[in-house]
């Protein structure tokens, strides 16, 4: 669980080791390493592969997409991207799933450093039983949270409203989790010392902690956009007018109505949805994968 | 996991200590407001209304007076535990987390094991690559996995240059789960893979040094150390595994919506379909039976986690 050791993840590992082996046991590993190559590079290319198809095919006419059994477009064009852009739907739906996302990552963020820092530091009665309540939450599978939270969230007069898709996921208990686990790494003399200077807790927490929280800020930002961007179960059953869907929503309405639609389009919507998220997380994967190796939760 | 339970340490207070410690109460509430309430509303609440939904005749016709509903006992229970739409979908979610876990354990495991000890350059991006699946939208994924086990789709065509004659997958009543479960797999192995990459990095590279020195091989030393050094970690990923693809939703119901013929509902689509037709409260004690599943097979797998370290 040591985040701050785990998030420079890189700096030791790629070091090759000491050459203290026997000759013959060298150059079979050396075989051995090429045939590995071989191996994870195919592995990678099949795991890439579906991406790849799309990414190609939503560049093809829509006409070949379906017929054409090579997967480099014969021609290239932009069609099926600006008849998406012109499709009055699409558009709404990305700004619905930027709107949510946002506030979801920037609550997520604020909120969690906030209670991360009051459990790790801070001395209050009742302190164990808010982060019982943080275990808690974790073990309770979504499923069995579904309905309830449906029937809670209908009964506060929240459906299809952004108030509704949001709320629910504005503090998540693994944010708090990482941000707790981040926070009670910081030197507590630190603190001490800006208590000393006559400092206040909200100013502690706001000039000296949160400032220094930047790789559990970034893990936290990237999980709770990774989950909000890609959520469809919630705004699913909460969005109840096109006008409010988000883009996994809309995308699933044109793909389940078969015969009518069109494929290039489709495609292109799928690209969108998928592309800013994989290129959000290519940047800061170091991160990612950080948080992801020490917290081992989705 | 384990400073989970570990508290901060105590320290002395220091300063002023009267003030301080009113101060860092109020601050504390404060601060842990927003996420008190919400566990309140959304998490609190939820969990205890669902199990006394289960135990009622709710339905969507109550949705405007939710508490005016009758008490039916463990009826829903009986209604979902006889009713063989509910069978098929334990048996379906039965098959895809027995095929899915061990598939997705041994491909990360093989994979991290090549990435972290039989490779000095590309870690980091290979590492990236293969994580790529574990980001995407399953929805957008899904468009692209119709079209790639269609009929006439690109994994047909390439059988049919082995000669041989693919099903229509996901139209195959046989076919269906399984592609499914191969989508499962392919959002999967990534993330596992990275949570055994952390797992290696804590073996010590001397061990290796030593065996090597001594003259074991390859295979040996993944047998000999890799594995059993790795072997709480693999059992805490088939927990966490476990425990997320009993609970498969979005995958077979983007994909074929549960069809054809039940063949790909899973528990997680059995009680949205419940949920769909308005019955609450079966919705609810299908939940609850998920859930008593879930815990138990956590428990059964914690247990071997400490028989096994």
């Amino acid at each position: 669980m040591t985040l701050i050791s785990e998030v420079r993840p890189d700096a030791s590992r790629d070091r090759p080791p000491p050459r203290t082996v026997p000759a013959g046991a060298g150059r079979r590993d050396a075989v051995l390493r090429w045939v590995l190559y071989l191996v994870l590079v195919a592995g990678a290319l099949v795991t890439v592969s579906p991406l790849l198809w799309n990414l190609l095919s939503s560049f093809k006419p829509s006409g070949d997409i379906l017929r054409s059994g090579s997967w480099w477009p014969a021609t290239f064009t932009w069609e099926n991207f600006s008849q998406l852009l012109s499709n009055p739907k699409f558009p709404r739906y990305f700004v619905n799933s930027v709107v949510v996302s946002a506030t979801i990552v920037a609550g997520n963020i604020v909120l969690s450093s906030a209670v991360g820092y009051a459990l790790s530091k801070l001395r209050f009665p009742g302190r164990r039983l808010v982060f019982a309540a943080v275990l808690v939450t974790f073990m309770v599978p979504t499923l069995v949270l579904f309905v309830p939270l449906f029937v809670t969230v209908a009964a506060l007069n929240m459906t299809n409203t952004y108030a509704g898709l949001i709320l629910p996921f504005l503090i998540t208990p693994l944010g708090v989790f990482v941000m707790r686990q981040f926070i009670s790494q910081l030197p507590d003399e630190l603190l001490e010392a800006a208590r000393i200077d006559g400092a206040g807790e909200g100013r502690i927490f706001f000039r000296v902690v949160f400032p220094l929280c930047g790789p559990a800020i970034a893990t936290v930002g990237i999980l709770s956009f990774v989950s909000s961007w890609n959520n469809l179960l919630w705004p699913l059953v909460i969005a109840q007018t096109e006008d409010m869907y988000t883009l996994p929503v809309g995308l699933t309405t044109l793909s389940q109505t078969e015969g009518v639609v069109d494929y290039g389009p489709l495609l292109a919507g799928s690209l969108v949805t998928i592309l800013p998220i994989v290129v959000i997380f290519v940047f800061f994967q170091r991160y990612f994968i950080a948080g992801i190796a020490s917290t081992g939760i989705k | 996991m384990t400073s989970v339970a570990t508290r901060a340490k105590r320290r002395p207070a220091a300063g002023p200590p009267s003030a301080s410690r009113r101060s860092q109460a109020v601050a504390g509430w404060l601060f842990s407001l927003p996420f008190v309430l919400v566990f309140l509303v959304f998490y609190a609440w939820p969990i205890i209304w669902s199990l006394l939904m289960s135990l009622t005749d709710m339905t969507s016709r109550d949705l405007r007076a939710p508490f005016d509903v009758n008490f039916v006992g463990l009826e829903n229970f009986a209604t979902v535990l006889t009713d063989p739409d509910f069978f098929r979908a334990l048996l379906n979610t039965a098959i895809v987390v027995v095929v899915a876990v061990p598939a997705i354990l041994v491909i990360a495991l093989l994979l991290a094991v090549a990435v972290n000890n039989g490779i000095r350059r590309g870690k980091a991006f290979f590492r990236t690559v293969y994580y790529i699946p574990v980001v995407t939208s399953i929805v957008a994924i899904a468009v692209v996995w119709k079209f790639l086990f269609a009929d006439e789709g690109t994994v047909n065509a390439a059988l049919g240059l082995f000669g041989a004659d693919g099903p229509a997958w996901l139209a195959d009543p046989f076919w269906a789960l399984p592609t499914i479960i191969l989508l499962v797999i392919w959002r999967c192995f990534g993330l596992v893979m990275v949570i055994f990459l952390a797992g290696l990095q804590g073996i010590p590279e001397g061990i290796y040094e030593a065996a090597r020195v001594d003259g074991a091989g390859a295979w040996r030393r993944l047998v000999s150390i890799t594995v059993p050094m790795l072997l709480p970690t693999v059992l805490l990923s088939a927990v966490l595994m476990t425990v997320a693809v009993v609970q498969v939703f979005e995958e077979p119901f983007v994909i074929t919506q549960g069809g054809p013929l039940n063949s790909t509902t899973t528990m997680a689509i059995y009680i949205y379909d419940q949920f769909g037709f308005g019955k609450y409260s079966t919705a609810s004690a299908a939940s609850y039976i998920l859930f008593a599943i879930i815990a138990l097979l956590s428990l059964i797998q914690f247990r071997l986690l400490r028989s096994k370290t």
